[in-house]
């Protein structure tokens, strides 16, 4: 049981502000620098790759070591149909399926 | 924000909507573990509002459960936030709004609304998308959140259900159009080997943004301009 409520709090708090000066502390200096066409183009694939990380590092990883099969199974899943341009509902409900389902195979 | 609803075309509210709809589900799980690993519901509750990061709310609840101090979890969660800044930099100025509403707009900001706005073409439908994409995300999450925390008491491995699948196949679903591109494939293959290579070693967070690294395979030098040399 998580006992100290007022440390919780502040450190909920101080997540809660940092994280939305990040968020603004981009847009700020977007609005002050004009970028050439190139440079933004080179901003949103910027946003592009970091997001694929993103894709890979929660597929495959949970703390510091790999996930298990499950779940990058269901992911890769997902990715191939997303890739062959299943409705989005699909996609997405394939990886949680595949995941489930593995699982209850016995899979970790 | 009326003018949301006429901008955008059907295919995208509908894709604006299922992914909300998958975030709600994302929200079930995190509240559900959060008060199985003995929290009470307010701290999902409000960490989902307040923070409306759900990476970094997952990784605060699972240090802190652990023994962790709050204060760590939030530098660690800080870190693992620290991808806002470059996102905040990918959106055109007045995607966020304008005034005070861009006190909300930029509180919106995330994974999600991200990929939204910026694949659409005009700024416009970027705006549109953008913020229909926050704001649903902005009810979805907490609500999952909320609920999953309700019926956490009763549910304890959501994992069964392969609801952690979700979040990856969600932004994977998201950004496969622009995979299409080879060069930003090849680039966002690169970023994601080099985030997965670093993970076992450095803190949450960090690794996905050593991945921007491989932004310069598409910072291509630019071409020789003449190709007749004075001597």
């Amino acid at each position: 049981m998580v006992k100290d409520g007022t440390l919780v709090m502040a450190g909920m708090a101080t997540l809660a502000a940092g994280t939305y000066a990040f968020r603004s502390s981009g847009q700020l200096l977007r609005a002050k620098i004009t970028f050439p066409p190139r440079a933004a183009r080179l901003l949103e694939a910027a946003a592009v790759i970091l997001l694929a990380a993103l894709v890979a590092t929660t597929a495959l990883t949970e703390g510091h070591a790999f996930s298990g099969f499950a779940r990058p199974a269901g992911v890769l899943v997902a990715g191939v149909l997303a890739w062959r341009k299943a409705p989005f509902l699909v996609v997405v409900l394939a990886a949680a399926a595949v995941t489930a389902v593995l699982r209850l195979a016995g899979v970790p | 924000m009326r003018s949301i609803w006429r901008t955008l075309n059907r295919g995208v509210l509908t894709d604006i909507g299922l992914t909300c709809l998958a975030v709600f589900f994302i929200g079930l799980s995190y509240g559900a573990v959060a008060v199985a690993s003995g929290f009470p519901l307010w701290v999902p509750a409000a960490q989902s509002v307040l923070v409306l990061a759900g990476a970094s709310e997952f990784l605060f609840v699972g240090i802190v459960a652990a023994g962790g101090s709050p204060i760590a979890a939030a530098l660690a969660g800080l870190l693992v936030n620290a991808r806002h800044l470059p996102y905040g930099l990918a959106l055109p100025p007045g995607v966020t709004g304008r005034g005070w509403r861009r006190l909300l707009g930029t509180h919106v900001m995330n994974d999600e609304s991200v990929v939204f706005g910026l694949a659409q073409p005009d700024l416009l439908g970027k705006r549109a998308a953008y913020w229909a994409c926050g704001l649903g995300v902005l009810v979805c999450w907490p609500g999952g959140a909320v609920l999953g925390g309700l019926i956490g008491s009763v549910v304890h491995d959501t994992n069964a259900f392969g609801l952690d699948a979700m979040f990856p196949a969600v932004i994977l679903a998201l950004i496969v159009k622009d995979l299409r591109d080879p060069r930003t494939r090849h680039a966002a293959l690169a970023g994601a080997a080099i985030a997965l290579a670093a993970t076992p070693f450095l803190p949450a967070g960090l690794p996905v943004l050593l991945a921007l690294a491989a932004v310069l395979l598409l910072a291509r030098p630019a071409r020789p301009a003449r190709t007749v040399r004075p001597w």
